[in-house]
């Protein structure tokens, strides 16, 4: 490690720029490469954000011809994976990354500089993945970015049906961002069971850094096997094998039972630090502890076994057999359990609370809704019976835009709500915070909601048009609508941070009267993150030290 | 601001009523799910309200509470700044209550749901059904009806109130069976068979559409089932066995020679004329109420400016612009025409 | 800071050594790679419409002698870690060259065996579902002994020039970790291809 600033770089200082981009490139402090992920994670979700919107703009009227059928189903690719990889995964560990060592009590990561190695590599295949619009096409004009579909279905994967590198630079791009985020995984791993300040047993540490060494468990399991799947996919496409080249033998079957061993808990990746952040917010904006911390810990656990065992789900529609389909049913109706009970415990948690409604508090109570409804019509979904209508329609996207955009999105506004005056010393406007909030909610609602109906009504998801027939337009205008809110609230949460990051309210230490250990250390934290190592004897450190004639560590806690 | 905060959740709560109350209307969507017409789609219609009305019992109970929480949780007026409410750690008899309640409601939906699998996911084809083999192509379907020696292409014919059995082959890479009135959908992958039947209860047109992405034109890979009654079916088949018919005049004839000169015997089969694989089989393509895999109607207008651009009408379908002079596209027209 | 106070420290806290957490984490990372290539294997297992099969062309004595050796270079790395760990340094170093000579036979007879292969028999992994499957797999673990030995040769470099010390004992024994582990998918490697997938590719005509 070469030298480094001896104080912390405040933002917003004047220094050559020059000097302020060789200190961001170089650097190996989880903070700064926390913040990296996330303002990358960011700026993806504006890209797919926009080509979510080019997608509505599409199918605002029946038989459109705004966009090719080519360019759409690129579209739809590339916003499904940029969403899942490019804005999902380095958002929610770039905000691991800042917070896990912090609320542990720890100077940094357990490996700084793989950590750092980590975020250049999924840098890189971000990248890549979008390189492809000037690399895929190659010498035979051949489509220009990936137009398999997130979930990249063999055979259209192979070679006689997806020309071109296209294909290629899916595979590469999110397998080297995969090896980021195993990195990561590891890391976070390491740091947590090993980097714990003197009294941080496991059973006190916070629930946000339980669902992080649980994430991380689950990112170790199931992107080896994505990875491994792709590696065989390159090997088809480049040196001739066979593994899913249905015309020799290979099964386009196998292909689904191994992205979707990856692609379900890859759902449980993406949700559980939402819930870590939900989690850390409404105790704080609630003035209550969290309600049955260790139920919360087992049924975070029990997630992450669960989710291990339930992607045939996502194959319902495939023909697999009654029994096979039973008992995948039945698998993920189990996962309903430890789901239900953190819902209930968050509701335990409000009940009886005094409630501050802060903008990231209404962004946490928007998720709890949203996520509600999401998880409903999950369990609708799980039902095979009414899987085999719905699976692959609008219904479908209705259901995981809710609770991967109400949910998730909510819990990372939340969450950015929340740490953001940690991580910059400034406050984010709450007037223009809560004006985002309900922006979102109402765009979220016009357009996904709507989706439930037009899937209902026979409308399969990746149609670049449908027919006028059918009795969808009227929802599809709806949903193209509701658009135009979300698109107004992220803006304004963009000036929101521009314009606080400059003027924003000062906002020390502690600006929430919270209780973890990120919040004993300064705003924003020094570069070790603590002078003096803490020592903890609970699991509401700072409550103890505000409250000292009733300690947590009297109950037990 | 607790108000519109418990406005917002009936509002949420709304979208899931309003897809209850509006779809239930017959009528306002061709391919609706919850307009079956058969009995394979009614199992799975009959479930479906089930399982709505479950958890949507469930989303008014947690949304209420949570509602609830909201409203009673504001700080009281008049607290001193620092005080907190009490803090409550857990308790076990409530944390139990929420466990096992859920775990009781999801056992019921596991033996609702295995109860329906076993009704409807039949493995072997039941007693007096008629087999259809379907085979998904980029991007039409072809339909053989191995016990009546009938190819034909993108409409399946079917007698009314009879069981049919579909095998499900797919000649290229997945797509999906699914005409939502009259059963569940079905992939269709290559290199592995797959199942599914339904029977119509009237007569009648149902649509639908491949629901697996399948490349470029996927959007336009339209399913159209024509459910009719026994006797015109046996009509139907019998016509469809017979050779394709010869053309009945001089410009039709001039049309059959362009046809197996150019390169449209080489992907379309006619019976007697060409045997290609590639496309739709012609034989009887008159007989026919549309145009690539549902893209237009059939009429003699249609036809001609299909073969003229078809890229125009179905963008990024695999049948080729041949470039044909306005008299060769006349003497196609006239030939096509004739194939009833 | 700190607002925090020296509250009474209930329990000490176990914490292992990162190192150690990191490389089970890769471990286990690795074991769902290859598990998903192991699975792969077992479902083509006769499913090759052409041949050669396996059971024509699978030649199991010279893997045995390569096995034998692989699995005897796992001890000698012990025996090598236990040295450096009681400071004895040339034993250290002469049971090291030994376990890096055991791998380097395994990969040369890896070789061997996959040039009869190619040149005899014309197997590529473009054959057929055989061909693909065994040289993904077979390939693969193959890398990973060859990163092993890379490793291992790094090691006894540094040792030679004088920069490995007892005290860094646990440090080396990371890298045995990754040895062993590659030698535990070589039980699963070599029963899978060999014992259970040589007699499996006899279903197919």
């Amino acid at each position: 490690m070469t030298s480094l600033p001896a104080t912390p770089h405040r933002l917003g200082e004047r220094r050559p720029w020059t000097a302020v981009v060789h200190e961001w490139a170089t650097t190996v402090d989880h903070k700064r490469l926390g913040i990296m992920y996330v303002v990358t994670g960011m700026i993806f979700l504006v890209v797919a954000g926009l080509e979510g919107s080019a997608m509505r703009a599409q199918l605002t009227f029946a038989e459109n011809k705004l966009i090719s059928p080519e360019v759409f189903n690129q579209l739809f690719t590339m916003h499904g994976t940029t969403m899942v990889f490019l804005m999902g995964m380095p958002v929610l560990l770039g905000m691991a990354n800042f917070l896990v060592p912090l609320q542990i009590g720890a100077r940094d990561m357990a490996f700084p500089r793989l950590n750092a190695f980590g975020f250049w590599l999924f840098l890189l295949g971000s990248i890549l993945l979008y390189f492809s619009y000037l690399g895929a096409p190659g010498l035979d004009g051949a489509a220009a970015a990936p137009d398999v579909g997130w979930f990249a279905y063999a055979p259209l994967t192979e070679r006689p049906f997806s020309r071109g590198n296209s294909t290629d630079y899916w595979i590469l791009g999110i397998m080297v961002g995969g090896f980021g985020s195993m990195t990561t995984a590891i890391n976070l791993i390491a740091t947590t069971l090993c980097m714990r300040c003197p009294g941080m047993t496991l059973m006190r540490m916070p629930l946000l850094t339980w669902m992080m060494l649980v994430v991380a468990i689950l990112i170790l399991t199931a992107i080896p096997v994505l990875t491994a799947a792709q590696v065989m996919l390159l090997f088809d496409r480049s040196l001739g094998a066979h593994f899913f080249d249905t015309q020799n033998g290979g099964d386009a079957v196998f292909w689904q039972h191994l992205f979707w061993f990856f692609g379900h808990p890859e759902v449980y990746i993406l949700i559980l630090p939402g819930f870590g952040f939900i989690s850390e917010v409404i105790p704080v904006f609630s003035r209550k502890v969290i309600f049955g911390y260790p139920l919360m810990v087992a049924a975070t656990v029990a997630i992450m076994f669960i989710s291990l065992g339930v992607w045939a789900h996502h194959m319902f529609v495939v023909g697999l057999g009654p029994f096979l389909n039973s008992l995948f049913a039945a698998t993920t109706f189990l996962v309903s359990i430890p789901t239900g009970i953190k819902v209930f415990n968050w509701l335990a948690t409000l009940w009886g609370g005094h409630i501050r409604f802060t903008a990231s508090m209404m962004f946490a109570l928007g998720f709890l809704a949203m996520f509600v409804l999401g998880g409903l019509t999950g369990i609708m979904l799980a039902v095979v019976p009414f899987d085999w209508q719905l699976s692959d329609t609008y219904f479908v996207v209705g259901h995981f835009h809710y609770v991967l955009i109400g949910g998730l999105l909510n819990a990372i506004f939340a969450g950015l709500f929340f740490w953001f005056p940690k991580a910059t010393g400034r406050l984010l406007s709450e007037t223009l915070g809560k004006w985002s909030f309900w922006l979102l909610q109402i765009g979220f609602t016009l357009t996904f909601g709507p989706m439930h109906i037009s899937g209902i009504l026979g409308m399969p998801r990746r149609i670049a048009y449908y027919e006028p027939d059918r009795g969808w337009e009227i929802w599809n205008q709806i949903s193209s609508f509701g658009v135009i809110f979300q698109i107004l609230a992220v803006a304004l949460f963009a000036w929101n941070v521009i314009t606080s990051l400059r003027s924003g309210r000062r906002a020390g230490n502690d600006p929430w009267d919270a209780w973890t250990l990120e919040w004993a250390t300064t705003s924003p934290p020094p570069e070790h993150n603590f002078d003096t190592i803490p020592v903890v004897g609970s699991r509401r450190p700072l409550w103890d030290s505000k409250h000292p004639e009733d300690p947590d560590s009297s109950y037990g806690a | 601001m607790v108000g519109v905060c418990a406005v917002s959740h009936l509002m949420l709560l709304a979208t899931v009523s309003i897809d209850n109350l509006e779809v239930c209307t017959p009528g306002v969507s061709p391919t609706s799910i919850f307009h079956p017409a058969g009995p394979a789609a009614t199992h799975l219609n009959d479930v479906i309200w089930l399982v709505v009305g479950v958890t949507a019992a469930i989303g008014v109970v947690v949304l209420t509470l949570l509602g609830v929480a909201i409203v009673k949780g504001r700080r009281p007026a008049g607290l001193s700044p620092g005080a907190e409410p009490t803090q409550v750690f857990g308790s076990n008899q409530v944390e139990l209550a929420w466990t096992v309640v859920p775990t009781v409601i999801v056992f019921l939906l596991t033996l609702v749901t295995v109860r329906v699998i076993r009704d409807v996911d039949l493995t072997e084809m039941p007693d007096g059904a008629l087999r259809v083999q379907v085979i998904g192509h980029q991007w039409w379907w072809e339909y053989r009806y191995p016990e009546l020696g009938i190819v034909t292409a993108n409409e399946l014919v079917v007698p009314v109130g009879r069981k049919i059995w579909l095998e499900l082959e797919s000649a290229d890479v997945s797509h999906s069976w699914w005409v939502p009135r009259l059963a569940g959908k079905r992939d269709v992958i290559p290199n592995y068979q797959t199942n599914t039947w339904f029977q119509a209860d009237a007569t009648g047109t149902y649509l639908g559409q491949c629901a697996e992405y399948c490349g470029t034109a996927h959007a336009g890979m339209l399913l159209r089932v024509d459910a009719i009654d026994a006797a015109a079916f046996e009509a139907w088949s019998t016509a469809q066995r017979s050779t394709a018919a010869d053309p009945s005049s001089a410009v039709a004839m001039r049309g059959r020679a362009v046809f197996e000169s150019l390169a449209c015997a080489s992907c379309h089969t006619v019976s007697g004329v060409s045997d290609g694989l590639f496309g739709p089989d012609l034989s009887h393509v008159a007989s026919r109420a549309t145009l690539g895999s549902g893209a237009i109607d059939f009429s003699e207008d249609n036809v001609r400016r299909w073969i003229d651009n078809p890229q125009a009408i179905k963008p990024g379908c695999n049948m080729p612009s041949l470039g044909l002079t306005p008299d060769e596209l006349t003497a196609v027209v006239a030939y096509l025409m004739g194939l009833r | 800071m700190s607002a925090i106070p020296a509250s009474i420290l209930t329990d000490p806290v176990a914490r292992p050594s990162r190192g150690k957490v990191g490389m089970a984490s890769l471990i286990m990372m690795e074991s769902c790679f290859f598990a998903t290539f192991v699975v792969a294997y077992l479902f083509y297992i006769g499913k090759s419409a052409t041949g050669p099969q396996p059971r024509d062309v699978l030649d199991l004595g010279p893997v045995i002698v390569n096995s034998i050796a692989l699995f005897a270079s796992s001890y000698t790395a012990i025996r090598s870690f236990r040295a450096l760990a009681a400071g004895a340094i040339r034993a250290f170093e002469g049971w090291l060259l030994l376990t890096i000579l055991l791998g380097g036979y395994f990969i040369v007879g890896t070789g061997l065996e996959w040039y009869g292969l190619i040149t005899q028999h014309g197997l590529t992994i473009t054959t057929n579902l055989f061909g693909t499957t065994f040289y993904s797999l077979v390939g693969f673990h193959a890398f990973h002994v060859i990163v092993g030995l890379v490793c291992l040769t790094g090691i006894l470099v540094l040792s030679l020039r004088g920069h490995v010390k007892p005290r860094d004992a646990g440090r080396v024994e990371l890298v045995g970790w990754y040895w062993h582990f590659v030698d535990a998918v070589w039980v699963v490697v070599f029963t899978v291809v060999y014992l259970v997938g040589r007699d499996g590719g006899t279903l197919t005509p």
